[in-house]
């Protein structure tokens, strides 16, 4: 380069820099609201769903096995403690009268207070699994509530939501997958 | 001209190596919740889980790590990683079965692979660019009014340039 064609560059460079670096961060923004805000993708996406063996709020023992069973399931984490949990019930009621098939994960909660909240909001699932410990959404990447898994037949985890499931969040983001690995809605 | 261009630059480079200092310093005190009391059956195994909490990251509070946070899911990592420690685990298997449940966004060194690739190279580029713009910019400038005996027309060389840096600095 010339001293002339260096110079000329060294003054446009700061603001080429700029202009670069701000496409980046902006376009990496938009990709970030696309894949839904701090959500993080998980790590047990198209692996199966762990293995457990706990106890229900009906007091049968529940294991893996009844989720691979050839339909696909809605595994829904939630406690009595969780206030979004409640804010997402009616949403999740309309899916179960839909026909879609719900589990709950009744996490870090006691039995008496969970049925209470079943008591007072409607028990809608088809049965839940009781994880008091937390132990078995430690296997699932769970660190809050509410969190709702796709499960395929072959009770491989398809889909995990971070936050509460709404209308525009199935018809946007779950229900394309639900149908892709074979779920039913009925009309 | 060279001399002062010189103690500039040695300015500068104290002032960085401070800050580098200052930051490594940076230490926070661990938060853990009161009554989490893990006993550990060796002084070493405490290190090893002190250790592990500064480098792991609460997944659910984005930006802090696992001795910081005081959130549920923290003092249950905790707990995990008490447990795995006491069980004879390597690190490297505790960073593993976390990264397995929750991703690489627990660990706060990304790996060196794939996309994250970018985020170590970036820096070290930015770095490098900003040398080479220091050198270029403050270092050649310091030195250029100092007239060169086999040049005889530098000076008025020099003229023109700073006649042309100011009309740059109205623009």
């Amino acid at each position: 380069m010339t001293p002339e064609a260096s110079k000329k560059f060294l003054v446009f460079a700061p603001l080429t820099a700029f202009v670069l670096l701000s496409a980046f961060f902006y376009s990496a923004l938009q990709l970030r609201e696309i894949r839904g805000g701090d959500e993080l993708t998980s790590a047990l996406i198209d692996r199966p769903f762990p293995s457990f063996e706990l106890a229900g709020l009906d007091n049968d023992v529940h294991d893996q096995s009844e989720l691979s069973m050839g339909q696909v399931t809605l595994v829904n984490v939630w406690g009595s403690w969780c206030p979004s949990c409640r804010y997402e019930h009616p949403f999740l009621t309309e899916l179960v009268e839909a026909g879609v098939p719900l589990v709950g994960l009744n996490y870090k909660d006691t039995p008496t207070a969970a049925l209470d909240w079943l008591d007072s909001f409607g028990d809608i699932y088809q049965y839940h699994i009781q994880d008091q410990d937390g132990r078995l959404g430690l296997d699932l990447g769970v660190y809050g509530a509410p969190e709702t898994f796709i499960v395929d037949g072959d009770g491989v985890i398809r889909y995990k939501r971070v936050g509460v499931v709404d209308q525009r969040v199935w018809d946007d983001l779950m229900k394309p997958v639900y149908l892709q690995y074979g779920g039913q809605i009925d009309d | 001209m060279i001399s002062s261009a010189k103690s500039f630059y040695g300015l500068s480079l104290l002032l960085t190596a401070l800050m580098a200092v200052f930051i490594s310093g940076l230490s926070a005190t661990p938060a853990y919740g009161i009554g989490e009391i893990h006993d550990f059956s060796s002084p070493e195994l405490l290190e090893r889980y002190e250790e592990l909490n500064k480098v792991l990251r609460c997944p659910k509070c984005q930006n802090q790590n696992l001795a910081d946070s005081d959130s549920p899911i923290s003092a249950d990592l905790r707990r995990e990683i008490y447990l795995m420690l006491e069980d004879g685990q390597s690190d490297q298997q505790i960073r593993d079965f976390l990264v397995d449940r929750y991703g690489t966004f627990v660990l706060y060194s990304p790996p060196v692979s794939g996309i994250t690739l970018w985020v170590w190279l970036v820096p070290i580029g930015f770095g490098l660019g900003g040398a080479l713009l220091f050198w270029r910019v403050v270092l050649q400038a310091s030195r250029r009014p100092v007239p060169a005996a086999n040049e005889p027309d530098s000076g008025l060389d020099s003229a023109e340039s700073s006649e042309q840096n100011s009309q740059q600095d109205k623009d």
